[in-house]
């Protein structure tokens, strides 16, 4: 009995743990990027198509929302703002060195919050 | 985000790689514009809006390019009262000309397929010169024409258009629509138009355009649902269209069939049934799946004088499609299956010439877009046809900007098809020809399929000049046939021929571009084309008749500002054709010949509209204000049953200047 209840109790585990690990491969992710102009647009976009597992992304110049769907089994959100950031652009999450920053062009250097 | 997969659910509806571009620039473009050209699309395509098409009479689809710089407009000849088409040089029939793209003007309505769509019905036609995409079908050779129709979801519950001209044509058309529920929508429009009166300008006893009545209707029906990723079409249609042209003392009830006068005939039956649809992948707003299917039956039976020539058509094509992408939206592609069906029932003076074609075809179409300067469309098709057989048809488009503003586009690919050679010429039974086929070894009328390949580069630019806005490019293209279904008017006129092309034919065609706004709201639209399309027939090598090789659009357009929603909008549009070859004639009596080329000639079209209110608007204007006419309209008119008779050779308006008003009514 106490046999049946713990391979029970462990099949329950392996499910739930598997449900843990399971990772979205479509995971709809939204952060704010900050930018100025159209190049921006183009860069910010390139950066995030440089991350593999980023299967869209789109960033609104009005409302500085970076829009992205991406493979979690491949990539992770952090990634994505480490590879923007890269780029020279502040996200949210993580900010650009003042080294990056000072490489956009000079009408892409938004205003630092 | 609703807004997002409203967008993803369009793309999927419109079942093309293009229009995914489309929905880019309307999303880009602010201000209404009648021509869209954007510089960001990867094919040659030109976007015609609602607002263009409101510039001219424009009473069908035929009738809509007359503003437009990529399509040559020929008048409306006296025989078939319908406007053909060109691009870079080439009839319709080479063009693949698509409605919601469900391949519409094919086969037997190739020669009036285009009047049989209203004006009022069209939502925007996209226009690509070149090969064109895989994803339709293989036919395509000189360039793609797609009609969008109003979408019941966006349209407003009441239209209403009336019109009147001096050449006694009238149209009603009135729209209904109605919102069934939060995702369900219907249209119903009915279309009605006739001629009454007969009009005989150059007294030749002959009328300059056919008397008529049409009667046209369209249900659809659409159904979105954006949680569920779910779109739908579903359209009913039925449309009678009858013609009656010929001497204006012709009594179709007591004179067919005799001699008494010549007259002329043409009724066409056509009901459509298609529906379309579309699932987007959840949580996948880039991966979709859609299925279109359409039937139509299309039944023409005419006579011109003693040729009696008859056709129905029954017509079933399916499109399976598949929509996603490779890693990310940078590499993007589209893959499926096509199948079509057509059985021709076809009388040529009662000789049974009967078909039945089928097709069966896998397409695979890759999109790269690098998001900043270049993308390309790489698109191959394998069909199985059987009488085309087995064959491969490759196509492909780039787009490079290289600075900005500036844009470069390269394309080439294959077309391939079967040439109806009475329907597509139709025209030349109103004469004394014989028709002579000199093949008999090829499986479409004893003639082999027509191949051609399509090369075209075309640069753009748009720059400022005195402070306004300018653009100026160029575009050129080649088209070379392997193979041609010769139609040869240059060898007999008592006679046409048709044989496979011996020897070689192309279609050269260059065009140049300037737009400019002069001043504030008054633009200047300006193109100046060149083509020269040779052929070698029998009796050696001529440009293609009834062909202008130098060709002039201007087009100029002012609207005053909106004030208290009114406003007055002006429209004058120049037209200039260069000479033309004419068919061979020099064996025929003095007086029943036509010199080798035409005199050039220009038309002049001018339109005013006053809008009243949102409400309210009324139009007037004119065409052909210079009153050019073709001097002799018709071959051997005083003896139209004689050996000299031809009535095909239209080069020129045949009835003079037109003036025309109407009126447009909305309920929003």
């Amino acid at each position: 009995m106490n046999k049946i209840v713990l391979i029970a109790m462990m099949v329950f585990l392996g499910f739930s743990a598997q449900a843990q690990t399971k990772k979205n491969k479509n995971l709809k992710y939204t952060t704010e990027v900050n930018g100025n102009c159209e190049q921006c647009k183009k860069r910010i976009e390139k950066a995030a198509y440089g991350v593999p597992g980023v299967k869209t992304a789109s960033w609104d110049v009005s409302s500085h929302q970076l829009s992205v769907i991406l493979n979690e089994e491949k990539c992770s959100p952090a990634d994505l703002n480490k590879a923007i950031a890269k780029a020279g652009h502040d996200t949210k999450e993580v900010k650009a060195t003042t080294e990056d920053y000072e490489n956009l062009h000079s009408c892409c250097k938004y205003v630092r919050e | 985000m609703q807004k997002n997969i409203m967008l993803f659910a369009m793309i999927l509806l419109s079942f093309s790689a293009f229009s995914q571009e489309d929905l880019q620039e309307v999303k880009i473009t602010k201000k209404q514009k009648g021509i869209k050209k954007s510089f960001t699309v990867t094919a040659n395509t030109s976007v015609i809006t609602s607002k263009e098409l409101l510039k001219a009479a424009c009473c069908n689809l035929a009738e809509s390019f007359e503003t437009n710089p990529s399509i040559d407009v020929n008048f409306s000849d006296a025989l078939t009262g319908t406007k053909q088409i060109k691009m870079l040089g080439l009839t319709s029939p080479y063009l693949m000309i698509t409605e919601e793209n469900i391949p519409s003007v094919r086969g037997a309505s190739q020669a009036y397929g285009l009047s049989f769509t209203p004006g009022t019905w069209i939502e925007s036609v996209q226009i690509t010169k070149g090969a064109g995409s895989v994803i339709n079908g293989y036919e395509s050779i000189s360039g793609q024409i797609n009609t969008e129709l109003l979408k019941p979801l966006n349209d407003i519950p009441f239209f209403l258009n009336a019109y009147g001209s001096t050449d006694s044509r009238f149209e009603l058309n009135t729209h209904f629509n109605k919102k069934l529920s939060d995702k369900w929508a219907t249209s119903l429009f009915v279309h009605g138009n006739a001629r009454v009166a007969k009009n005989d300008m150059n007294k030749d006893g002959f009328l300059d355009n056919p008397l008529g009545k049409q009667i046209n209707v369209l249900n659809r029906y659409q159904y979105y649902n954006p949680e569920s990723g779910l779109v739908s079409f579903i359209n009913f249609r039925y449309m009678n269209d009858k013609k009656q042209t010929g001497e204006v003392n012709f009594d179709k009830d007591r004179d067919r069939g005799t001699t008494n006068y010549w007259g002329s005939e043409i009724n066409t039956e056509r009901f459509d049934v298609s529906t379309k649809i579309g699932y987007v992948f959840k949580d996948m707003p880039y991966q979709s799946i859609g299925f279109q299917n359409a039937f139509n039956s299309h039944k023409q039976d005419s006579y011109y004088g003693l040729n009696q020539y008859d056709i129905k058509q029954n017509s079933f094509y399916s499109n399976l499609i598949f929509n996603s992408i490779i890693n990310n939206t940078m590499h993007k592609f589209s893959t499926g299956l096509n199948f079509t069906y057509d059985q021709y029932q076809e009388f040529v003076n009662l000789a049974d010439v009967s078909r039945i074609d089928n097709s069966v075809g896998a397409f695979f179409e890759y999109t790269y877009d690098n998001t900043d300067n270049f993308s390309l469309i790489l698109g191959g098709r394998v069909d199985n046809h059987n009488r085309l057989g087995v064959f491969v048809t490759p196509r492909l488009h780039m787009r490079y900007n290289p600075w900005k503003n500036g844009v470069i586009r390269f394309s080439a690919g294959r077309g391939k098809r079967s040439a109806n050679i009475f329907a597509e010429n139709q025209q030349l039974f109103a004469s004394s020809r014989t028709f002579s086929i000199l093949d008999s070894n090829g499986k479409v009328y004893g003639l082999n399929p027509e191949i051609a390949w399509n090369y075209g580069v075309s640069f753009s630019q748009k720059f400022r000049l005195f402070n306004r806005n300018a653009d100026a490019g160029f575009d050129l293209y080649r088209t070379d046939f392997q193979n041609q279904a010769i139609v040869d008017v240059m060898q007999s006129p008592q006679q046409v021929l048709f044989y496979d092309l011996k020897g070689s034919s192309f279609a050269n065609s260059l065009q140049v571009e300037f737009n400019y706004e002069l001043i504030h709201n008054l633009n200047l639209r300006t193109a100046y084309k060149y083509h020269d399309i040779q052929t070698d027939y029998l009796r050696g090598t001529f440009q293609r008749p009834l062909q202008a090789k130098h060709r002039f659009l201007g087009n100029l357009e002012y609207e005053t500002t909106m004030n208290n929603d009114k406003q007055w909008r002006f429209d004058f549009t120049y037209n200039w054709s260069g000479k033309q070859q004419l068919p061979y004639t020099a064996s025929n009596p003095v007086e029943d010949q036509f010199p080798d080329f035409s005199p050039a000639y220009a038309v002049m079209n001018a339109q005013v509209t006053r809008v009243f209110s949102p409400v309210f608007e009324v139009y007037v204007g004119g065409e052909n204000i210079g009153n050019y006419r073709q001097e002799k309209a018709i071959l051997g008119a005083n003896d139209p049953f004689g050996p000299n008779f031809d009535a095909s050779i239209a080069y020129a308006p045949i009835f003079g200047q037109m003036y025309y008003a109407g009126l447009r009514f909305k309920i929003k």
